[in-house]
This record gives structure tokens, C-alpha cells and sequence, in this order.
């Protein structure tokens, strides 16, 4: 497993394992709240509502089991080609119908933000799942700093483009670059999460480092790697997948055991870990926070 | 020596199956197991489907008649794999349940196929010994172990419907696939055929 080092912290900024491992103590502690607010961003993180509580799956096997394209076809090989990548400096551009455009340095864009812990399942389109202790800031906080404008209707992400870095992108595998995008009330609902970090550590180039899309209640591949560009668009975006596959993988996708993929069964998904399969649930079980996002639109049309 | 070759070709071929197993207990199967034994018994089954058709043509090329002899235990092989490869389907993937395997059967085309391949081997198999190849008589049983040809094409089309994105390594396995047919275009025969 590869994981970064980001060279532009200090030493003396790094909080020592020890007391990050023990942060709960601290803030449960009294001394907390003050403290807190002292210690880098990247690592003071805050408990959610939003998270479940089933098992987690290894840092091992969400490491080395990806669909990264970009770094290979194989669920292997993004863990074999992370340490290509370079993801620093890193900057988003961002454009489209907003009254801020322009181009944000990761850090300026993250720093002002808390940091809040995150565990989600994920549901793969292939019929696969996870749990993942995410670190990331809600999407929405993000998006409301660049004002968008009534005409934002969408939100459309860019992955990065860099074949020298980036293997697959040498191949004519998918239409580069990855492409992805939400309706703006999706984009701005609370478990939307921008993620920067897996298990307490920075993110993992294989997963997307170093900021990728978290939406929990659709498939995988709407949570889209390693951003580059946000762009807020009156009209629906392109999406990747889509242009691959219409009829296969639609803009929507909301994990919906009632809508089977051309090719495969959705009702049944593996969690990673288990040998046998279990149901799969509506909006992959966080129906009661976003089932109403799409109150009367047929599913079976808009998957 | 044949007896010999014979063995040292049936050991080799238990090998992908042998590496499985240690695979399984090491921990080297990666983070989705069930995915990783379906991928290795189908990619194993195409191998072997691949390589038995290769004999024949391979004995015109070199003359090496008796090369023919290893034929019947690497189309076994292939069925070996196939075997496997179901099993772990209606197993590990579909727990046996009957509703969600007809279903998958008649909705998806590459499940359709790769049923399809394990019925035209079936017959393959259990008529591979020596007693029913009298019992049939030697131009029947070679009329229905023609069926072979069919078989390695829809094994390819289930590889196939099945790929999302990368076509890459199915269209590898088409390429040999059809290298295969054509070395047994009559017009060919004279070209490839070795006089001795």
C-alpha cells in the first residue's frame, strides 16, 4: 500500500500519533474544544450522525481492491500504479455559473473548513460493498463559498487528466477525462461529502487523492477521483459512464435493488470480506435522508 | 515415454488449480476471493478449450503425431475448470437459489452463454472414454466432438458480454480463437502440413 507523504507539512505541525489516536479522550476531556481548534485541520476530526456503525472494511482491502481506471483496469493495478501520481501542488478550477471562478489552491480551499469523520457504505455498480471511514468536508459547505448563481442547476466534476502520470489514460478505455456530475440539491445535501482522507490518513492516491467525491447513496462510480475542475452548468452534465453505456449506467444512478444493471443483478451485493451475498437496500440504506430528493420521478426511467 | 509425457502434462495442468488453493490459504486472492476464483477457473477453462484446439494443427506443423495422445485429458482439463467455474457460480456467487439463477440465465446473454458452453461440453466429456467412443462408432463420435468448435466460440462470447470497458485481453483470446479456425481451412493444409 502507498500512501504520500505531503512535503509541505512541517514536522512540527504533525500532531504525534499518540495524541491524534487519543483525540477523543482530549475533547471529552474539557480541554477539548480549545485544543481542538489548534491542531491541523487534516486531522481534527468531528463524529457525524451521518456515519453507520457496521463493521469496517480493512485498510487493506479498500486499498488494494479499486476501480481506478486511470490508473489501471485491473482492481489491483491502482495500487500497484499509485506512486505515479503526483498530487502536490493541486488546484480546482472553478467555473461556470458562480459569482467566484477561478482557480482554488487545495489547501486554501480545505484549510477553513472542520474536518468531519464519515463512515459510509459504498456500493460498487458491480455488485460489491464497503464500509469506509471517510475524512472530508460536506460538498455543500465548499460549493456555497463560490456563490452559485440561480442559474446553477448542476454541478459537473472533472477528474484529472495526466497520461504520463496516469497509465490507463494512455488507452482509449473510457472517454477521458472522467467525468462526473450531481443535480444541485443533491450536490448541496448534507452526506455529499468532498473526502481527503481514509482510516485518519491522508487519502491514498488509489482512492482518488487528493480530494474525490463521497456520494453514499449511489453508485460507485458517481464518486468521482482525484478533482480537478468544478463546474456549475444550467443543463445536465456528461457524465463518463453514461457516454460509455447509457443503457447500462445512467446520470442518476441511485443504488436501487428494483432496477437490475442490463448485465447483472442489483439486489444482491458482496460485501468485501463476506463470501456470500446479502440484499441489497433502496439508496444503499440512506433512503429516509434522500428518498425525498426524488419524490415522484419514475426510477425505473431516471436510473 | 508416452506414459511419462502423459503425467508430467496432467500435474501441469492441476497447477493453476494447485496455486488457488495456496492463493486461498495466503491471504493472495485479493479483497474479493469469490470474484478472483470465478475470474482464474473461466480464464483457466478458455486456456485449456484454447490449447486442446491447438493440438491438431500443431501435429500437421511438426509432424509429431503423437502429440494427438494428450488431446482427450487437456479437453478434460477445460471441463475440469468449467466445472469449477460453474460451481462457484451457483454456489458461492447465487447460494443455489433456483429463482435468481433462471432469472440470470434468460435476462442476461453472457450468463446464456457461458450455460450454453457447459451444456455442449457436457456430452463432450462424458462421452470421452474410450468405451463410448466404440459404442458411438469413430465418425459419429467425431461429428459430436466437433461440438468443441462451438463451444470455444460462445465460452469467447461470455468473455465478451461480459467485459465492461477493457476489451483488451477477450480480444487476445479471440484473436488465437480465430488463428485456430483458419489453421484448419482446407486451402491451408498443404501450407502448414510438414512432409516427412
Amino acid at each position: 500500500m502507498l500512501i504520500k507523504k505531503n512535503v509541505s507539512i512541517k514536522s512540527s505541525e504533525i500532531t504525534p500519533e499518540s495524541i491524534y489516536l487519543d483525540r477523543r479522550r482530549f475533547i471529552q476531556g474539557g480541554v477539548g474544544a480549545a485544543l481542538a481548534a489548534t491542531l491541523p485541520g487534516s486531522l481534527a476530526t468531528a463524529a457525524s450522525r451521518y456515519s453507520t456503525t457496521e463493521e469496517q472494511t480493512s485498510l487493506k482491502d479498500i486499498t488494494r481492491y479499486n476501480n481506478f481506471y486511470e490508473l489501471g483496469t485491473g482492481k489491483g493495478d491502482p495500487a500497484l500504479n499509485a506512486g505515479r501520481l503526483h498530487t502536490s501542488p493541486w488546484s480546482i478550477a472553478v467555473s461556470g455559473a458562480c459569482e467566484h471562478p477561478g482557480n482554488y489552491d487545495l489547501d486554501e480551499l480545505i484549510k477553513p473548513e472542520a474536518i468531519e469523520d464519515r463512515v459510509y457504505r459504498l456500493r460498487c455498480v458491480e455488485a460489491w460493498s464497503m464500509v469506509i471511514p471517510w475524512q472530508g468536508v460536506p460538498l455543500g459547505k465548499i460549493l456555497k463559498r463560490f456563490a452559485p448563481t440561480s442559474k446553477a442547476r448542476y454541478v459537473a466534476f472533472r477528474t484529472l487528466l495526466r497520461p504520463a502520470e496516469m497509465p490507463g489514460q494512455r488507452r482509449d478505455i473510457l472517454p477521458w477525462p472522467y467525468r462526473e456530475g450531481l443535480r444541485m440539491d443533491e450536490a448541496m445535501h448534507p452526506l455529499t461529502l468532498l473526502a481527503t482522507g481514509l482510516y485518519g490518513k491522508e487519502l491514498p492516491n488509489q482512492n482518488g487523492a487528493p480530494i474525490r467525491l463521497v456520494v453514499p447513496w449511489k453508485y460507485g462510480f458517481k464518486s468521482i477521483k482525484s478533482i480537478v475542475s468544478i463546474e456549475f452548468t444550467e443543463t445536465e452534465p456528461a457524465t463518463t459512464w453514461n457516454l460509455k453505456g447509457p443503457d447500462e449506467y445512467g446520470f442518476y444512478a441511485n443504488v436501487n435493488p428494483a432496477v437490475d444493471h442490463p448485465r447483472w443483478s442489483q439486489k444482491k451485493e458482496r460485501r468485501i470480506g463476506d463470501i456470500f451475498k446479502r440484499p441489497t437496500l433502496p439508496f444503499n440504506g440512506y433512503a429516509e435522508e434522500v428518498a425525498s430528493l426524488y419524490a415522484g420521478m419514475d426510477l425505473q426511467k431516471y436510473y | 515415454m508416452y506414459t511419462r509425457l502423459k503425467s508430467v502434462v496432467f500435474l501441469a495442468a492441476l497447477i493453476p488449480l494447485a496455486l488457488g488453493i495456496w492463493d486461498g490459504f495466503h491471504d493472495a486472492l485479493g479483497a474479493n476471493p469469490v470474484e478472483e476464483i470465478t475470474f482464474r477457473s473461466g480464464r483457466w477453462t478458455l486456456r485449456f478449450l484454447l490449447i486442446t484446439l491447438a493440438i491438431t494443427p500443431l501435429r500437421k506443423c511438426t509432424g509429431w503425431n503423437g502429440i494427438i495422445r494428450l488431446r482427450r485429458m487437456l479437453g478434460l482439463y477445460a471441463f475440469f475448470y468449467a466445472c469449477l467455474h460453474l460451481t462457484t457460480y451457483l454456489w458461492l456467487d447465487q447460494y443455489f437459489s433456483l429463482t435468481d439463477i433462471l432469472e440470470d440465465i434468460s435476462k442476461r446473454r453472457y450468463i446464456f452463454a457461458g450455460f450454453g458452453t457447459f451444456l455442449l461440453l457436457l456430452p463432450l466429456a462424458l462421452t470421452s472414454t474410450h468405451g463410448m467412443q466404440k459404442r458411438l462408432g469413430g465418425r459419429r463420435w467425431k461429428q459430436l466432438h466437433q461440438l468443441i468448435y462451438i463451444a470455444a466460440g460462445t465460452a469467447l462470447l461470455h468473455f465478451l458480454w461480459l467485459t465492461k470497458a477493457d476489451y483488451r485481453d477477450p480480444l487476445i483470446y479471440l484473436c488465437i480463437l480465430t488463428a485456430l479456425y483458419i489453421l484448419r481451412l482446407p486451402a491451408l493444409e498443404p501450407l502448414i502440413t510438414r512432409r516427412r
